[in-house]
């Protein structure tokens, strides 16, 4: 398995330069490092001067891919690319546009992206095989019946109307919790009910469907009939056989998301006034600050690799057949 | 009782049933829930132990860049420096036209005039004499700052932490982790620290490019201060070392600056943070190794002489700041304008400011949640957004805008200005078409000003938020004319004492007699297309374009709109290939050189990197702009201004568009408000009356619980008949079972 993971982590290697790489070129495209100066340096009295001025001490006055004047690799190394992204391999974020250290911040607002993403994965994770066993339990019933149509209107409904009407019902109208803000300690916990609440519940529609069809494949086959014919209970059959079973393609769905927690929710964070790392994502593309956002994609990479080959270990977990070579 | 102690009391009732039936996790759950909620309102965003206390609420969307004054230069920053600066110079709070006055400086200062030999010459000498004028500070003494790490000494009287070592690094991660703190008084070094900064070459001040034109040997220091960075590489540079010969240390209170010929706006420069102290060991203290890596630095961290000081800068959550101990106190102004008596706004006269202890800001990124919380009285203030705008303001028959019924009942109270701000549309004067000095062209730019109709644009789109633009100057600055004189003869009439829009038929007029009659070229019949370049492209802007579409067919042009994103924008307004474009421009201070600049020859942008986009030249214009920029205030400057504001009537060289009007709303708590567009510090004007606020914030809050228990009882009787079909599963027969 070592060599499996050793294997599969240098295979990342070349993964993360191409997505720096595109990264790089599509940032590029719309923002020139003169842009990226004139947006630092206000938009009034900017002269021609301070702009390079700003441009050299930020490392961006080489060319951006292959500079012609050098000699040898230099023609590669002295360039913006290389020496904006070769740190990045050993975790060095380096600092933003605007002089803050972009690691630290990273560490400070991970924090409260945790706070939110974890409650809505787990508890959003209970809820929808919960819910998706009792259709598949109900099946061909009412219950089902009633279940998928309350799925589709759940899975039909924006996001952002999920947010802006909990919003205005529960703490506009009822004034259970406040609309938006964040504090440390047990004090977040008033300011997450909200955004976990509708983060579960705008979730259930999609989750609970695609489980649900997971379980109902697994309820026709022949060990399921078995379980029965011993006499189990469907209780028992359902969550002892059944959902073991269906780990599988669960597992490839969800352990993949787990490390992508880090990278925060871009429009709940916003609405909730939530300082996690999907605002900060949001808030560098809007300054045009390529060394957060070049982070935040390389991070963001990086987290994905690992959510895939953790995927694949969780197999060798769930299911003895699997073994990786 | 305050809100919500009898659903308390239900609660409490509610735990001691389940602690007697034993449900710990339920238990602690609901613990939990209490610790968070707290005692007062349950959707109550502040802890409840600041209830009754004098703190001030507000919100801000977009975290501040850079708190160095050398550097921030943006709106959203100067709301938190504007409090914790100091430059010599302020703007009176209540009195109009804007008029300065002395801050940490004793007076304004009346600057001198030397020629190239350094003789002093008299008052009235004529301009080409002047070589230099001496603007010389005298600081009012006993000032202190704030309390700072960086002020801290021993007992020997040495800086207790100018070299901090690795382990004393590793238990610092904010300003508040620093055992010791000190102060001293403000001089006038420190002012001449802070000029010396706006050269630094790693602190790229925004206005360096303009002040090297204007200070004597800025830019060479600029220079000394680059070749000894490269000398000397990484690390603090000590500024003390190297003199700038344009500003000079008179003694411990008094310095001058010398400003090359005569640049009577200077002095305005002098109220904006970029001119308050920093002392330079302060300076050094944050130039630490390791402490950047914290973010603590002078962008982050300000050290001020003001009424506040940031005690907490997280803006990714909040900035909190809180009254400065040592702040030497002022008084409230005791004159304003007419009508601020009646207004309540002089009750305070004379009475040591500032009134609030704390201001707490809140990172509010979305403006419907900001909206609701002011609504909830969690926020003092607020502006008024697009969305919300129905809800609280209703414009009457007479165009007045007044509060709904709603918002009256709340006793919130609403504040507006015309803004000293213009948007306009301009032509880019070096097109073929529509630029030019010919007649044909301004006949062309003159029927487009008619056929844009303005006014029906802040009617639709800005809710009745401004008012049509007569010309570059916007009310408030010197020689902005109200009324019948004030109209732009070239677009309106003055109709029953009001300008009213000259009729499309005058356009088409226009429009023929340039040679595009019924809007097509008289010479190959072809229509005529003008292009208007804007960074709106998006589908919130598609009716925006549609009703500029619809202005141009009027007059039976076709207008094409390149939407583009603002670096193209700019970079299509440098090299001069946009047709037609929208822009704007808030003054930097209340002179009318500020807007006639923009208009200045030597000023385009095609070619001279400067703020003309029109690039709009005239001779005649460029000459009276030479003559008013070093005029006082008075009738000689406003029969020349008069003259200027005529040329580019005639020459159109921009759609005047129009002023923005702000809309202010603040709750009854909330007092000494009133709208001015220059001052930055005037937080500490305001006053609160807390005790109003808790009561009005309890009763507009009480929790309200019923719709959870009818969810809950929604859900059980949804599922109860699921709960039985699923016993009745449970126990049927296992043949039965089978079928399914």
């Amino acid at each position: 398995m070592l060599a499996y993971i050793v294997r599969r982590s240098l295979y990342a290697i070349p993964i993360l330069i191409g997505v720096n790489l595109l990264t790089f070129w599509l940032f590029f495209v719309v923002n020139s490092p003169d842009d990226m100066a004139r947006m630092q340096l206000g938009m009034k009295h900017v002269t021609p001067e301070a702009i390079e001025r700003w441009k050299a001490d930020h490392g961006y006055d080489k060319p951006l891919l292959y500079n012609e004047k050098a000699e040898g690799t230099g023609k590669f190394t002295d360039t913006i690319f290389f020496d904006k992204s070769v740190r990045l391999f050993v975790f060095d974020f380096g600092t933003a546009d605007d002089g803050r250290d972009i690691g630290y911040d990273i560490r400070q607002r991970m924090w409260p992206s945790l706070a939110l993403a974890i409650p809505v994965f787990l508890i959003g994770l209970l809820v929808n095989i919960t819910f998706a066993l009792l259709m598949a339990f109900f099946r061909a019933t009412y219950v089902d019946y009633a279940g998928v149509v309350l799925c589709v209107i759940l899975m039909s409904i924006s996001a952002l109307f999920y947010i802006i009407g909990g919003q205005y019902l529960v703490s506009k109208l009822m004034h259970l919790v406040p609309i938006s803000g964040y504090d440390g300690g047990l004090s977040a916990f008033k300011f997450l009910i909200l955004p976990v609440v509708i983060g579960i519940i705008s979730g259930i529609g999609a989750g609970s469907r695609w489980y649900r069809t997971i379980f109902l494949e697994e309820v026709n086959k022949d060990y399921v009939r078995t379980a029965r014919a011993k006499g189990l209970p469907e209780r028992v059959v359902l969550f002892r056989h059944v959902l073991k079973n269906a780990m599988i393609p669960i597992l490839t769905g969800v352990v993949v998301t787990i490390p992508m927690l880090f990278m925060g929710s871009l429009i709940t964070e916003s609405f909730f006034g939530i300082p996690g790392l999907g605002s900060y994502t949001i808030d560098a593309i809007r300054a045009q600050d390529f060394g957060i956002v070049r982070a935040m994609v390389f991070l963001g990479s990086v987290l994905y690799i690992l959510g895939l080959l953790l995927t694949d270990l969780s197999y060798t977990l769930v299911d003895p057949r699997v073994r990786l070579s | 009782m305050p809100a919500g102690d009898g659903s308390l009391c239900r609660v409490t009732e509610f735990m001691r049933y389940i602690q007697r039936r034993g449900h710990w996790a339920v238990l602690s759950a609901v613990v939990l829930l209490l610790a968070a909620c707290g005692e007062g309102a349950w959707n109550d965003p502040y802890p409840h132990s600041e209830a009754t206390q004098n703190i001030y609420y507000s919100s801000f969307s977009l975290r501040p860049k850079h708190l160095d004054p050398a550097r921030s230069y943006s709106s959203n920053e100067i709301v938190f420096t504007g409090q914790i600066y100091e430059p010599p110079l302020q703007y009176h709070y209540l009195r109009r036209p804007y008029a300065l006055i002395p801050l940490a400086a004793r007076a304004v200062p009346q600057p001198w005039f030397e020629d190239a030999q350094g003789n002093r010459l008299p008052a009235d000498a004529p301009e080409e004499q002047i070589a230099h004028s001496v603007y010389e500070v005298q600081i009012q003494p006993g000032i202190r700052y704030q309390p700072h790490p960086a002020f801290a000494r021993d007992a020997d009287g040495r800086p207790l932490y100018a070299s901090l070592t690795a382990d004393e690094l590793e238990k610092i991660d904010t300003l508040g982790d620093f055992a010791q703190s000190g102060s001293r008084e403000l001089v006038a070094a420190d002012y001449v620290y802070q000029i010396k900064r706006l050269a630094h070459p790693r602190l790229h001040s925004p206005i360096y490019g303009l002040m090297a034109e204007y200070i004597v040997g800025l830019r060479d220091y600029a220079k000394t201060l680059n070749e000894a960075l490269d000398k000397q590489g990484n690390g603090h540079l000590d500024l003390t070392r190297y003199d700038l010969s344009g500003v000079e240390l008179v003694d411990r209170y008094t310095y001058r600056i010398r400003v090359k010929g005569l640049y009577p706006q200077f002095i305005y420069w002098l109220a904006m943070p970029f001119f308050a102290p920093v002392p330079p060991e302060v300076d050094a203290f944050y130039a630490q190794p390791g402490l950047q890596a914290k973010n603590i630095t002078l962008d982050w961290y300000p050290v001020g002489t003001g009424p506040y000081m940031l005690t907490i800068n997280d803006p990714n959550r909040k900035m909190v700041m809180e009254r400065n101990p040592n702040f030497r106190g002022e008084a409230y102004p005791s004159e304003g304008e007419p009508g601020d008596q009646a207004a309540g706004l002089l009750k305070d006269a004379g009475r040591p400011m500032p009134f609030i202890d704390k201001a707490v800001y809140s990172l509010e990124k979305e403006g419907i949640p900001a909206w609701n919380k002011f609504l909830q009285g969690y926020y003092d203030a607020s502006g008024i957004g697009s969305d919300s705008f129905d809800q609280a303001v209703q414009i009457s028959g007479q165009g007045e805008a007044t509060l709904t019924d709603a918002m009256r009942e709340k006793g919130i109270q609403l504040v507006t200005g015309v803004a000293t701000s213009i948007y306009y549309m301009g032509f880019n004067m070096t097109d073929p078409v529509v630029g030019g000095n010919s007649e044909r062209a301004r006949k062309l730019r003159r029927a487009i000003s008619i056929a844009v109709d303005y006014e029906e644009f802040i009617s639709i789109f800005q809710n009745g938020r401004g008012i049509p633009a007569q010309g570059p100057l916007p009310p408030g600055i010197f020689g902005y004319v109200e009324g019948r004189d004030g109209i732009n003869p070239y677009v309106y009439d003055w109709v029953d004492g009001k300008p009213r829009r000259k009729p499309v038929s005058e356009a088409k007029r226009l429009l023929a007699e340039a040679g595009y009659p019924d809007g097509r070229d008289a010479q190959t019949g072809k229509p005529l297309l003008i292009h208007l370049d804007t960074t709106g492209g998006g589908p919130d802007d598609k009716a925006r374009m549609d009703w500029m579409r619809k202005q141009f067919a009027k007059i039976d042009l076709q207008l094409v709109i390149r939407a583009t994103d603002y670096n193209r924008f700019q970079e299509k307004m440098r090299k001069g290939t946009a047709q037609l474009f929208q822009w704007g421009w808030n003054a930097d201070y209340p002179d009318p050189e500020n807007f006639f600049f923009l208009l200045y020859g030597p000023n385009a942008k095609v070619g001279k990197n400067g703020e003309n986009a029109a690039n709009y030249e005239n001779p005649e214009f460029d000459r009276l702009f030479q003559r008013m920029k070093n005029l006082p205030n008075g009738p000689q400057r406003l029969a020349v201004i008069n003259e200027m504001v005529d040329i580019v009537r005639r020459d159109a060289p921009w759609v005047w568009g129009m002023n923005p009007k702000q809309f202010s709303l603040f709750h009854d708590w909330y007092h000494n408000v009133k709208p001015n567009f220059m001052a930055n510090n005037t937080l500490k004007y305001r006053r609160l009356d807390p005790e109003l606020r808790a009561r009005l914030r309890a009763e507009w809050n009480r929790p309200v619980v019923w719709p959870l228990a009818l969810v809950a009882t929604v859900l059980v009787l949804g599922l109860l008949p699921a709960f039985l079909m699923y016993r009745r599963k449970l126990h049927a027969r296992g043949i039965a079972r089978g079928k399914n």
